[in-house]
């Protein structure tokens, strides 16, 4: 990659992850409060979270069907778009391991890290210990 | 269920979520890549790896999107957490060694999956929100 197009590249990871997270704040998924409320069914339920997901994914589909066949992308770089099918254990287990996390807090990795930068001290305990479970999940990889 | 229509707040969060999409979109057409905060974050504490600029980037823009919604367009962060600090603790943990132990989290699986119909996706999706789901029912009505 050319000097020119990695300062592109770069520009555009910058600008999509704020993009990203302005998505986060104005569709209120930075709240945990809220993220509760839509994970509590049986309380007084918010179904917010689904118009979220709903909007995202209307436009996904799109863009994954544009992008299905392409070999580069715009900015000249390798397409990078997973192939695996199978459905395995480290899937499952690692999705519910995440998913009674995610019910604890009512934070996810994006949310956490957009409030941290907006100096909330309790995101920066939550991210803190998320890359220390990461890094969990690192060496438990080297072990294998 | 009784729905809470005081909280509730769909045109924002269908217009937020429509911004969710479209960077999603953008970052596959223009960078090749799934967005998903767990992998691209997760990667950076990777030793061995040189990709670490365009993830620090990536990441940047996020830990820097509530400056931009401050300044720029006099937004600003809503975020009432009750969890205290030994919850939010345990609750880091799992979600970061979750979302890399089952390859995804809610952008990578959830947004990205979801929109490229993946199989995997879908039931990482399933299986999260079902934890979730199962999590604050038993936090919030079994303790």
């Amino acid at each position: 990659m050319s000097q020119n197009t990695s300062v592109f590249s770069n520009a555009s990871e910058y600008l999509i992850g704020v993009l990203f997270g302005l998505g986060l704040i104005i569709s209120g998924m930075t709240n945990p409060a809220k993220i509760l409320a839509f994970l509590d069914l049986a309380g007084t339920w918010d179904p917010s979270l689904i118009f979220v997901m709903g909007g995202a994914v209307l436009v996904g589909l799109i863009a994954f069907y544009l992008a299905k066949n392409r070999t580069q992308s715009f900015l000249g770089g390798a397409m990078q778009i997973p192939t695996r099918r199978d459905i395995d254990r480290p899937l499952i287990i690692g999705s519910a391991l995440f998913g009674v996390g995610w019910g604890l807090a009512g934070f996810c990795p994006g949310p956490a890290l957009v409030s941290l930068g907006s100096g909330e001290l309790k995101a920066l305990v939550f991210v803190v210990a998320m890359l220390g479970g990461m890094l969990l999940f690192e060496f438990m990889g080297q072990k294998k | 269920m009784t729905i809470d229509w005081i909280s509730f707040t769909p045109g924002p969060a269908l217009v937020g979520g429509i911004l969710l999409g479209i960077a999603a979109a953008l970052y596959v057409l223009f960078n090749g890549r799934i967005l998903g905060i767990s992998g691209i974050v997760g990667g950076l504490l990777q030793a061995k790896k040189s990709d670490w600029l365009w993830r620090l980037s990536f990441t940047l823009g996020l830990l820097t999107a509530a400056l931009w919604a401050s300044y720029v367009f006099d937004i600003q962060v809503k975020a009432v957490i009750d969890a205290d600090y030994l919850t939010l603790i345990i609750a880091g943990l799992l979600v970061g060694f979750g979302a890399r132990y089952g390859s995804g989290c809610t952008s990578g699986h959830g947004i990205c999956g979801l929109s490229r119909l993946s199989p995997r996706s879908l039931l990482a999706t399933m299986t999260f929100m079902g934890c979730g789901f199962l999590m604050v029912y038993v936090v919030r009505h079994l303790v």
